[in-house]
């Protein structure tokens, strides 16, 4: 990340020979800009549009889509939080998303570890196996799981989702990392065991420090799947009590007829972006880095 | 080249030393194996492997509840699919996601990535636009929302009372748009579901694709530049064929989501909008299963939307290596 900052600085403030722009120039950076405005336009409207929606009264939003508020409806929030079942299913998915994260993250970077980093008969199957879970949709494999997790007691219950969310993100978090690990140097390895360190010392206290970019990455990517997931709860895990926040706001949305509070739905809607929004703002640099860094492979 | 040198120099260490440490087999080196490719490798296969491999067995079943009883069925199920009309319509409204979904999104992040990569200035070095890193920051965050959320959003947009889309409208004078049912109305329905999702995912790949044209050298573009090409030709004959590898990647990830879809087309439109225009296969294996109970009939479904995933891919591939992909990439 430091290297990262380092090298990037001198293009952004580098001085430059002072070049004429040519008509043609304007013409193209305007129909640019142009294009690019509709564009950032199209994506901060229907948000912009749900936030103010947000602080609304039902019948404010039915008889004007755009005014501002007339009085700002804090309790819509109040009501998305407690009536809607909010607050709950937010407090469900941090447990569940917080927990399936490290886990994989850990076992995922053992196994890219190994997969990468030693020879033995069985090895490139296993990754082979692991592309496949990449490839194959989780259509296929629903019904099979709703019934293995039946059959351990796991069905409906939270230890249950978090585990399914840890096989499914596995893969992916092997993939990525399985290249970063073959990148490190072996010559460091090999100095921390003639020092004497152990097979776990090496990795836990030299290698997995060195591949902390590689980690934060493939994390904030996990993090985002995670939390957005919706098929996988929806399927394994039915108990209104063990929602989590992306089912939780489908059912709200689901049951609204025409006489619900409209309001506390966008506000509900707001209350699920604004984590992954803060996230993405205090990670825009690395997210954006990583993926220039998936298409560098 | 040096790399390749390195990695095969690496390469060829990590050999040595597993040679090396092979004659000693200690409790260290077994536990550590053990737990870091055991227990990872146990959860996948127990989770995520056999779940496909069952998935398979049970397509070929008539299971149909929650008892053990399971008669083989070999192929009926598969018959009774391709007889079931609206199991049909399913599958042809996945096919339309995924040939339109890849090739809208994939044009329009292109052309959103050339602009602020090579929108600036001819003269002097080659630059982006002013503002370029705004522009980035405002496109990505469709990608980071919920998809859930995105669903409810615009299905609040198209919402035919008190919808924006409708408000805007009527606001500007096409008063027959009052009330118009925009995913409730067969001729549109689909269409706006594909706007919704095109809508979510152009960002993420304008991003991935100025990381790829941020990769091509700069003397490439000079000399092109000094050649006399203008930018268009610039686009079309350096920019898209030096990041083919990047498109066709992004071309195989869109056409693999459209055919699942399931989130976006079960938030818009949850019973498969109007006159099941808008029927995804993920939807009615969904239903089938869960609400139905017919488990190895949705099974079937499963390996048909796996199978037409893999053709997809292979298509892709092929097309790529057909129309002389890879052959003038220089990675």
């Amino acid at each position: 990340m430091m290297t990262l900052k380092v090298t990037k600085k001198p293009s952004h403030d580098h001085v430059e020979r002072k070049a004429l722009d040519s008509n043609g120039d304007k013409t193209v950076a305007g129909v640019s800009h142009v294009m690019l405005s509709l564009w950032a336009l199209l994506v901060l409207i229907p948000l912009a549009w749900t936030l103010m929606s947000s602080f609304k009264k039902t019948s404010e939003i039915f008889a004007s889509p755009f005014s501002l508020p007339a009085d700002w409806q804090f309790q819509n929030y109040v009501e998305a939080w407690q009536t809607a079942g909010i607050g709950k299913y937010f407090f469900n998915t941090v447990i569940v998303v917080g927990f399936a994260l490290v886990i994989v993250m850990v076992l995922g970077a053992m196994c890219a570890y190994v997969l990468a980093r030693y020879v033995f008969p069985g090895s490139r199957a296993i990754y082979i196996l692991m592309l496949a879970g990449l490839t194959f949709p989780v259509f296929l494999a629903i019904v099979p799981l709703f019934f293995i997790l039946k059959n351990i007691g796991l069905l409906n219950t939270l230890p249950g989702l978090i585990i399914v969310y840890v096989a499914f993100a596995l893969p992916f978090t092997v993939f990525f990392l399985f290249s970063f690990f073959k990148a490190l140097p072996s010559e460091i390895a090999e100095a921390a065991q003639i020092d004497g360190a152990g097979e776990w010392r090496t990795f836990f206290q030299v290698m997995l420090p060195m591949a902390k970019p590689g980690l934060a990455s493939v994390a904030i990517f996990n993090f985002l799947g995670l939390w957005n997931q919706y098929l996988i709860p929806v399927a394994i895990n039915t108990n209104r009590d063990n929602y989590v926040l992306s089912q939780g706001i489908a059912a709200y949305a689901g049951q609204m007829g025409y006489a619900v509070n409209f309001g506390a739905l966008f506000a509900a809607a707001i209350i699920v972006v604004v984590p992954v929004l803060i996230m993405y703002i205090l990670f825009q640099r690395q997210l954006q880095g990583s993926v220039s860094a998936g298409t560098m492979k | 080249m040096t790399q390749v040198t390195n990695e095969v120099q690496s390469g060829g260490g990590v050999v040595a030393t597993a040679r090396r440490r092979r004659k000693k087999l200690t409790f260290d080196k077994i536990s550590f194996m053990a737990v870091f490719l055991g227990l990872p490798l146990a959860i996948y296969l127990v989770f995520v492997i056999s779940p496909f491999v069952q998935a398979v067995y049970y397509s070929m079943t008539s299971w149909g509840g929650y008892d053990n009883n399971m008669p083989f069925v070999g192929l009926a199920n598969y018959v009774k699919l391709f007889q079931d009309d609206i199991f049909m319509l399913s599958v042809r409204n996945s096919v339309v996601l995924a040939v339109f979904l890849p090739v809208i999104t994939v044009i329009l992040s292109l052309i959103l990535a050339t602009l602020v990569t090579i929108g600036g200035s001819s003269r002097g070095q080659i630059k982006g636009m002013k503002g370029a890193g705004f522009y980035r920051v405002i496109s990505f965050f469709p990608y980071v929302i919920p998809a859930v959320v995105i669903g409810i959003i615009w299905q609040q947009i198209f919402n035919p009372d008190n919808g924006l889309l409708n408000g805007i409208l009527t606001g500007i004078g096409l008063n027959g748009f009052e009330n118009y049912p925009w995913l409730g109305d067969a001729r549109t329905a689909m269409i706006a579901s594909m706007f919704v999702i095109v809508w979510g995912f152009v960002g993420f790949y304008m991003i991935l694709f100025i990381a790829a044209i941020k990769g091509i050298p700069a003397e490439t573009f000079e000399a092109a530049r000094i050649d006399g090409a203008g930018r268009f030709r610039t686009a079309i004959s350096i920019t898209i064929p030096l990041i083919r590898d990047n498109i066709q990647t992004a071309y195989v990830y869109m056409g693999i989501l459209a055919l699942d879809a399931f989130v976006y087309m079960s938030v818009l439109n949850s019973t498969g909008g109007p006159e099941n225009s808008t029927l995804v296969m993920s939807q009615k294996l969904f239903s089938t299963a869960f609400t139905k109970n017919q488990f190895g009939l949705a099974c079937a479904m499963g390996v048909v939307l796996a199978a037409i995933t893999l053709i997809f891919s292979a298509l892709v591939f092929l097309v790529n290596r057909l129309t002389g992909g890879s052959k003038d990439v220089s990675e």
